[in-house]
């Protein structure tokens, strides 16, 4: 009788390189089956790539006053018969190439945007890493503060630093700091989303095994903290943070329209959508048209790609 | 005399992305009337994807590929939705493991256990209410019309998986399906409920599907045992003809690592070495053959099927009758 | 329960407080509140006694607990823009806004929570998709964006629906301006309180949907299931009721929150209402009304809360009557 016959049958797997790693996940998998998914990260790529290269893509400056001729205001698109070919999407009411606003515009946008949403992270997260290991007073202090902050929608907080920044500042002063203050605005509107999340990960973290094993080794809270704890936490922290870029980028516009927002020298999207609804009835559509679609669309796709990461990590659907 | 559950090479497809896997390959077995059968298994063997199959609720995207499953003579595996769905409860009851999770929470267990009977019962209302208290008091229940207006998390752990019981009695089946019921449950309490489940099946005259890891529970419990390994059939006959007399070197094996109080003080605890192959990683041949400790070349090409021994059936080529045939005309 | 009671209401109290200390504090320290309330050519004299008038010489203290007081009784002074008392201001602008942020509640209500229910029992069939498209975008545009268009679509495209204004309106109650009672008053609801819900109805119907999904994945449905119980027991009797209590907390969360989002949709159809009226005073840096509006955001918040946290408790058993320790 023979001995016991070698291993399984079944041949040893040959190691994988990282790429190869990441090609064959089951996120890139979810990734690259849904064609809608796909699209929403080109079109995404696109419009950022527009707007960081603005200076170099569009056809005018809009921010320079000195380029801007009155006399040139309120043409219509390309296509219409009043329209000119120097102005693809018509102008606005001070003579500003709509198409070369849009993407300055959108400049400003995504840079108010991914900034507020960086500083409602630094705060957030910190914070939240904070109130669940320490738990106690700070916990207690932190949470209340949460509760508070929530009282009131996003909207309402930004409107409120805002106001306050502008009644401390003076209305001079105020323009030389709008964009430092809309960033801070939006991004103290948001922070507590993340600090919640983050809490709740590190309560449900700190009381596993590695964590105890860790604190007996004797290793610091913070060391645990960042190369443990985090590491665990970032996925619900990503899901969290492409919402949240639609939604700062929303409220930026939203701001803009609001005319509490970037200084009308320099319009966002929100600023054009403002301007053009004075004219709509009249019949100049296109100067909110145009960026309003601009706008639908860039927060569409950021949405689309956060729907795909929150179901490419959401451990029950795997 | 028709067996009340005949399943003939069921096999269950798993298709995934990386390919299809096979979580049940050629399971046969019967269950007689008012018998016991434990099927007995690893965890991922497929003790449990059985039991869903025969009731008709796999989770998607699982599905029965082959095979024939009968309850009372009857193919039950091809119904249309609407008529698996009225045999559920009716005649094919389950009890799955975690009565803290098996109920409602929001309604009371009286108006549960109503539901189920006017579901299947064209009875009036307030007959449903008798029969639903009656049904409390046969599982054990004290005080059964008070605590018809209970709700779940009133009950301990036990009392809770006693209304299970109740409510996958409630009509009559002729077949129950019990999942593991005691593994969530104490160690004090298993012992009550296993004896429950035995005796108002008894009579009833239902036939029971006892799923479970415990080797223990089957031994007290249980007329016959059927062993599943990486969703296959190892080994199949009466309990105490498998536990005393195991013909399958996996029976074997697991018999053998039960500690016994009469091994003398030092011995090491017996293990087979290895661990059941996962659904993607089956071996060639006998499923078994590489933690076994009498693999020989057939085992590595060809998969046995289940032989009579005598005692037990066991799929295993070291009882195929050929090769002590061959064994014992030529050299070994 | 009693005790659940209380602790709620003692958070409430807790949060308006905090918020009252907020107010008190833009008050104090933004601007010069007799610099705003005068003209240019007032003398130091006259604004020294004046300050000593409004009893802004006094301690911090002191101020802060005399805000405390009015607050209580709704009297935040005079505004800086209007020089007319806060509270006359609000009564008036206040009807337009409660109006406006019920009906779009109801709205979010009666159309999010039946899509989200339908788009969870049947998610592959095609209506699902269109309403979760439909909650894309939803979710997606900005709410001024939302008016705008259908301004656009229904006012100046096809001149059926007022952009702006309520419409007739009539008194009732003394003080209530009403616009339900007149045509043009409803006509003139349309439009505001559809942009006003659509991003509530999105997230409810996301939520369902969500909860849905979970609860038809637990084991007491798949029991439910082996012990044969028809399809609609399961999915309206169980299903839906599991889905839908989580879903109240949430739901009054957002609810609260129709009122402070009522700002945008005000300005987009110059809606006279408390949305407008923060807006200006953020504009003028009137901080009377700044305050007051903080403060009615939070009591109408804590309020819709604590009715909501009440019904919670009313509808899961699990917190009304304690249960064995499992």
């Amino acid at each position: 009788m023979t001995e016991l016959a070698g291993e399984a049958n079944v041949a040893p797997a040959p190691p994988r390189s990282a790429l190869q790693r990441v090609l064959d996940s089951d996120i890139f998998y979810s990734f690259t089956g849904s064609p809608v998914t796909i699209a929403s990260a080109v079109i995404t790529l696109l419009l950022v790539a527009a707007a960081l290269l603005a200076p170099l893509v569009a056809p005018h400056n809009p921010f320079d006053p000195a380029s801007l001729s009155i006399a040139d205001s309120l043409l219509p698109p390309v296509w219409n018969k009043d329209g000119v070919s120097d102005y693809l999407l018509g102008t606005d009411d001070q003579g500003r190439d709509v198409l070369s606003t849009i993407l300055y515009g959108m400049r400003i946008s995504l840079s108010v945007g991914f900034a507020s949403v960086l500083l409602a992270i630094a705060i957030g997260v910190p914070l939240g890493l904070a109130a669940g290991y320490f738990g106690g007073y700070a916990d207690a202090i932190i949470m209340r503060v949460a509760d508070v902050q929530l009282t009131f929608p996003a909207i309402l907080t930004a409107l409120l630093i805002d106001g306050v920044a502008r009644g401390i500042a003076g209305p001079q002063a105020y323009n030389d700091v709008v964009f430092p203050v809309l960033v801070i605005s939006i991004g103290l509107s948001f922070w507590v989303q993340y600090a919640r999340t983050v809490r709740g990960s590190v309560l449900v973290e700190a009381n596993k095994e590695y964590v105890l094993a860790a604190r007996l080794i004797g290793l610091r809270p913070i060391a645990i903290l960042f190369r443990h704890i985090l590491p665990n936490v970032i996925g619900p922290v990503l899901v969290i943070a492409t919402i949240n870029l639609a939604l700062a980028i929303i409220t930026e516009a939203t701001l803009s329209f609001l005319g509490v927002g970037v200084p009308p020298t320099q319009p966002s999207l929100g600023t054009l959508i403002r301007i053009g609804n004075d004219y709509l009835f009249s019949g100049e559509w296109w100067i909110t048209i145009f960026p309003g679609i601009t706008l639908a669309v860039l927060v569409l796709a950021v949405n689309l790609l956060g729907d795909w990461l929150r179901d490419a990590l959401n451990p029950k659907l795997r | 005399m028709t067996p009340t559950l005949s399943v003939r090479n069921l096999r269950v497809d798993i298709p995934t992305r990386h390919g299809v896997l096979t979580a049940i390959d050629d399971l046969s077995f019967d269950i007689a009337p008012g018998e016991v059968l434990g099927v007995v298994g690893e965890s991922g063997a497929g003790k449990s994807i059985t039991g869903a199959a025969i009731i008709g609720l796999l989770d998607p995207p699982g599905r029965v590929a082959r095979g024939e499953i009968r309850l009372a003579g009857s193919r039950i595996d091809n119904l249309p939705r609407g008529e698996m769905r009225r045999l559920r409860g009716k005649r094919i009851g389950m009890i799955f493991q975690d009565p803290l999770t098996s109920l409602d929470p929001l309604y009371r267990i009286g108006d549960q256990l109503v539901e189920t009977i006017l579901t299947h019962e064209k009875i009036s209302p307030a007959a449903a209410r008798d029969k639903a208290e009656r049904l409390l008091t046969e599982v054990g229940i004290p005080a059964a019309g008070h605590r018809m207006a209970s709700y779940p998390h009133q009950f301990s752990g036990g009392m809770r998986q006693r209304v299970v019981i109740a409510l996958a009695l409630a009509a009559d089946p002729a077949l129950v399906i019990a999942d593991e019921p005691t593994t969530a449950l104490d160690v004090s309490v298993q012992a009550q409920i296993i004896a429950l489940i035995k005796r108002l099946c008894r009579e009833r005259g239902a036939s029971v599907m006892l799923i479970t890891h415990d080797m223990g529970v089957i031994a007290e419990t249980a007329d016959r045992v059927c062993v599943l390994y990486a969703g296959r059939l190892a080994e199949i006959g009466a309990v105490r003809d498998v536990v005393k007399r195991p013909q399958h070197p996996y029976t074997a094996g697991l018999m053998a690592a039960i500690p016994s109080l009469s091994d003398e003080l030092g011995t090491a605890l017996a293990q087979i070495p290895g661990a059941m192959p996962r659904l993607d990683a089956i071996p060639k041949g006998c499923a078994f053959h590489p933690r076994c400790p009498h693999v020989f070349d057939r085992c590595v090409a060809e998969r046995p099927p289940a032989y009579a021994t005598g005692s037990s059936d066991a799929a295993c080529f070291l009882h195929d009758p050929q090769r002590a045939v061959a064994a014992a005309g030529g050299a070994a | 329960m009693l005790a659940f009671a209380i602790r709620r209401l003692m958070q409430a109290v807790g949060v308006i407080v905090v918020v009252a200390l907020i107010s008190f504090a833009l008050f104090r320290f933004v601007g010069d509140p007799i610099n705003q309330l005068v003209g240019q050519d007032t003398t130091p004299e006259q604004r020294a006694e004046l300050r000593q008038q409004l009893g802004l010489d006094d301690s911090v203290v002191v101020q802060g607990a005399r805000f405390i007081v009015n607050a209580a009784h709704f009297n935040f002074g005079i505004s800086y823009q209007f020089k007319r008392p806060v509270s006359d201001i609000v009564a008036e602008r206040l009807p337009a806004t409660l109006e406006l942020s019920v009906l779009s509640a109801i709205f979010a209500l009666l159309v999010g929570v039946p899509m989200g229910v339908y788009t969870g029992l049947y998610p592959a069939s095609w209506l699902s998709r269109v309403f979760l498209a439909v909650s894309l975008l939803g979710v997606s545009l900005p709410t001024f964006l939302i008016g705008i268009l259908l301004i656009f679509i229904f006012s100046v495209d096809l001149g059926l629906l007022p952009s702006f204004g309520r419409g007739d309106v009539v008194t009732i109650w003394g003080t209530w301006t009403t616009g339900l009672l007149t045509t043009s008053g409803l006509r003139s609801l349309i439009m505001p309180t559809i942009t006003l819900g659509l991003f509530q109805m999105t997230l409810i119907m996301r939520l369902v949907r969500g909860e849905m999904l979970e609860v038809l994945r637990t084991d007491y449905i798949k029991f439910a299931r082996a012990r044969g119980l028809t399809r609609r027991a399961i999915n309206f009797g169980h299903a839906l009721k599991s889905t839908l209590v989580p879903v109240i907390t949430i739901t009054g969360l957002q609810l609260g929150s129709i009122f402070a989002f009522s700002i945008i949709t005000e300005t987009v159809f110059q809606w006279p209402g408390m949305g407008l009226l923060f807006l200006q005073a953020v504009q003028q840096v009137d901080i009377p009304i700044m305050a007051a509006y903080l403060m009615l955001v939070a009591v109408i918040f804590t309020v819709v809360n604590f009715i909501v946290d009440m019904l919670y408790v009313a509808v899961d058993p699990r917190i009304r009557i304690r249960g064995v320790q499992a």
